[in-house]
Parts: C-alpha cells; structure tokens; sequence
C-alpha cells in the first residue's frame, strides 16, 4: 500500500523538491565506534548563525524531513537553540544520537521541542560487546538509561543495531532489550567505507552465510532498513526507467562544514553552502544533475540483472567501490542473501568470491 | 466551546506538527504518532492563514469567497467542518477566542 508519504516523496522527486535532508551538525564525537566511516577532528565547523541561516533556506526550499545527527550532535553547545530554530522552522525532526549525554533534563527538552523521533545506536545487548565497539566503558548503561528517560517523556525512539562480526549473534537481545524499553527496533546489515575512501571497515561485514541467515530470520522480518524479498521479482522495460534511489532526487546531505552531497551515503562533493545558497547547489550543481540523469537501464551491468527491480542497491555504495552506475557489492549480497540468486555482478565476478571480505 | 455556527472561531497549527507546502498542497505530520496529511489547495489556504487571532468567518471571506467566488455561508461551513476534523486529529487548536503565540 502506498502511504501518504511515498506519495510526498514522488510528488518531491517530480517537482524537484529536496524533501528530507540530513545534516550532520558535527563529525566530533565521544564515542570511537570500530566502524565509524567519519573523521572525528573538528576542520570548521558550521557556526550556529550559519546553520541558522542553512535552515531557513532548506525551509524555503521545501525541506520537510530533517535529520539532525553527527558525529555526535549533543556534542555542541548549541545543539538545542539548533533544534528550537528548526522546530520553528516546522521541520519534522529526526535526532540521531549516541545518547550519552542525555539525562532527564535533556530528554524533557527534546520532547518539549516536539523533535519526532530519536535514533540511537545500540550494538550489543551485552555491555561488554557494545563497550569495546564504540570503545568507552560504561557507554550501554549510559545509552540504555537515556532511552529511559527518552521513553518516560513519550517520545519515539528507535534503537538501531548495526550488524557486523562482533555483534553477529546479539540482534535477538537488541530486539529484546528494545521491546523492554518500549522502544522501536531496526537493524542495518551495512558497513559503510570511510568517507576518506578507505574500505578496510568492511572486512568487519558479517559471512556470506551469516548474512543469509539473518536475512532470512523471519523473528526481524520488516525490521531491517531494506526490506525482505523471498524471491527476485523479474524486471520488465518500465523499472529500468525508474531512478535507482531518492539521493539527489529529493534527499540531499550537508556535513559540519557546509560540504553538500547527494547522500551521507554518497560523498560526491555537489557544491558548499559556505560559497552558495544550498537551493542554488540543489538546483545546478553539476554533480546533481548527474546523479538525477542516472535511471536503471543506464547502469551497465545492474540493467542486465534479475534483481533489478527488487534490489536495494546504493548508488553511494556503488560510488565508493569508483563508479556510481556500478554495481554496489553490499547489496548485491544482500540480494543473494534473500534469494539465493546470485547478481549479474556476482556472475561477472564469480560467486564464490565475495567482494570486500 | 460554544456553537462555532454562531461565534467566532479561531484556529492556530499545534506545536506538536510539521508542516511544509509542497506545490499547492500542504504538508503536515504529527509529532505525536507520525500520522500524514496533505491538504487540498482549498483546505491549505485556511490553514496558511491559522494565526490564532483572525476570526475563521474572516479567513474563509479573505481567503476563499472573494477569490473563488463561491457562496459565504456555504463556504464557511465547509471550513467548519474541516477545522474541527483537523482539531480531533491534534494537529490543529480551536477556540472561541484568540489563541496566543504560548499555546500549542
């Protein structure tokens, strides 16, 4: 069933509206995550009058969904007259956050703020695990007493457990732990690059095997952030029309310091909000255009293959492996993890090699 | 409240939303259970003009009758009818009297 919001979305992606926008407000953060694909050293960050200013033009350019994360954005100072501004702003509000820093005060100015919905990490329902991923003793107890308080004050929270070697076995704790807080669940199987291009993070992906059995674990079905397809839907002249993902088309991603690119997932530098007006970069960047000329049947390979219609492939993922009408490997897996049918860029490869592993 | 065919109404967007236009539709979600609505042109026009403090009759008169030169009566329970749907949704404030920038 289409929602209101998929409608929203398209009418965005006709209209050429940039609907949802995900601001990092910083890459600092107090956790050291083994996975984290940010550089942590503050190179000039935005100041308040210059997100203040960002917000006002993204409001006016038809921003509605903004997602205000980081780094960790509790980190600055000013992070709350930020969310004030936006709220005022009317923006629907997403806050990504670690948590830590949240106590009882902090949680009854979020809900105050009427900030929707609030993510945080959660890696392993065991401390000992989550502890030595973001590398800071004492940081479940910490993030598991802040979504307490989050939850006391109504406000949505979503706990979202990014799988990886480590944590393999401990998405069932997670869930449970989540269901026990009154908290939503998610679960992302996908380690991304670091944005300086570096893919040594992924030798932290689960097995290939691992990997199809979590995908096939019918106790999170409709849980993880891609969803579950039992078999590959064959795909037919109209999907290879359709745009491979919203990135650049309605959703677009501003860093700490003003850096825009289609996607957080996506690190093509699309313009700076620093030298121009983000509706500007929206509108002419080059590097946007690009990715909005790009639909199904102009990716060489992903046209000729039976996943197609059905795949969750990431233009950003494909980018960072050097060519954003490439393949992305990661989901190519996650396509022969639900189906076992392997990509046409598994064939070209050959299957029994997993990329990046 | 009183009968909102007699008094005056006044309406203000609840604090607890957002909002966007889009085109000429408007955009609004819940805050409190995420729940999506787009209003018709018609119904977004009033809402752009919610302030709290002009008199619904008035906004209806400004807004509706004198560009779509439809009938005033007919026009204003029509918006009658769509404020109070949006009041029960949460996502709108109705009174018989202003409502002030505090409320929400």
């Amino acid at each position: 069933m289409t929602t209101i919001l998929e409608n929203v979305n398209a009418k965005a992606i006709q209209l050429g509206i940039p609907l949802g926008v995900h601001l990092d407000v910083t890459w600092r953060c107090n956790e050291r995550c083994v996975h984290c694909y940010l550089d942590h050293d503050d190179q000039g960050e935005l100041s308040y009058d210059e997100i203040e200013g960002l917000l006002v033009q993204m409001a006016d350019a038809g921003v509605f969904l903004l997602t205000i994360s980081g780094g960790e954005p509790m980190l600055r100072k000013d992070i709350f007259p930020i969310i004030r501004r936006a709220r005022e702003l009317t923006f629907n509000v997403k806050l990504k956050t670690n948590a830590i820093l949240i106590k009882e005060k902090e949680a009854a100015l979020i809900r105050s703020l009427g900030v929707d919905t609030v993510q945080i990490s959660v890696y392993s329902h065991r401390p000992e695990v989550h502890d030595a991923i973001t590398k800071v003793p004492g940081s479940l107890k910490r993030t598991i007493s802040a979504i307490r308080f989050l939850v006391a004050q109504n406000l949505k929270v979503t706990i979202a457990n990014v799988i990886m070697k480590q944590t393999r076995y401990d998405y069932s704790g997670v869930q449970a732990l989540a269901a026990e807080l009154g908290a939503n669940f998610t679960i992302d199987p996908t380690i991304t690059p670091h944005i300086n291009g570096d893919r040594s993070l992924l030798a932290l992906n689960v097995s290939r095997e691992d990997l199809r059995d979590i995908m096939n674990d019918k106790t999170i079905a409709g849980q993880t952030e891609d969803q579950f397809v039992a078999v590959a839907p064959g795909s037919d002249e109209d999907d290879l029309d359709n745009i491979p993902c919203s990135a650049g088309h309605s959703a677009a991603y501003v860093s700490p310091y003003g850096d825009v690119y289609p996607c957080v997932q996506f690190p093509l530098p699309s313009g700076n909000v620093r030298q121009q007006k983000f509706i500007d970069i929206w509108k002419y960047s080059p590097q946007l255009e690009e990715v909005r000329s790009i639909r199904t049947r102009d990716l060489p390979v992903c046209s000729t293959c039976v996943h197609s219609s059905g795949c969750t492939r990431c233009p950003g993922l494909a980018y960072m492996e050097g060519n954003m009408r490439g393949p992305s490997t990661a989901d190519c897996e996650k396509s022969f993890a639900r189906t076992g049918i392997p990509s046409a860029n598994m064939l070209l490869r050959g299957v029994s090699q997993k990329a990046d592993s | 409240m009183s009968d909102m065919k007699t008094s005056e109404v006044y309406i203000k967007p609840s604090r607890d939303i957002a909002a966007r236009m889009m085109a000429d539709e408007m955009v609004i979600m819940s805050v409190r259970n995420s729940r999506v609505f787009s209003l018709n042109p018609t119904a977004s026009r009033i809402w752009s003009a919610a302030d709290g403090a002009t008199p619904l009759r008035e906004i209806v008169a400004r807004t509706l009758v004198s560009e779509f030169e439809v009938d005033a009566d007919t026009a204003y329970r029509d918006a009658v009818e769509l404020v109070e749907e949006l009041a029960q949704e949460g996502i709108l404030l109705l009174a018989d009297h202003p409502i002030g920038p505090e409320a929400g």
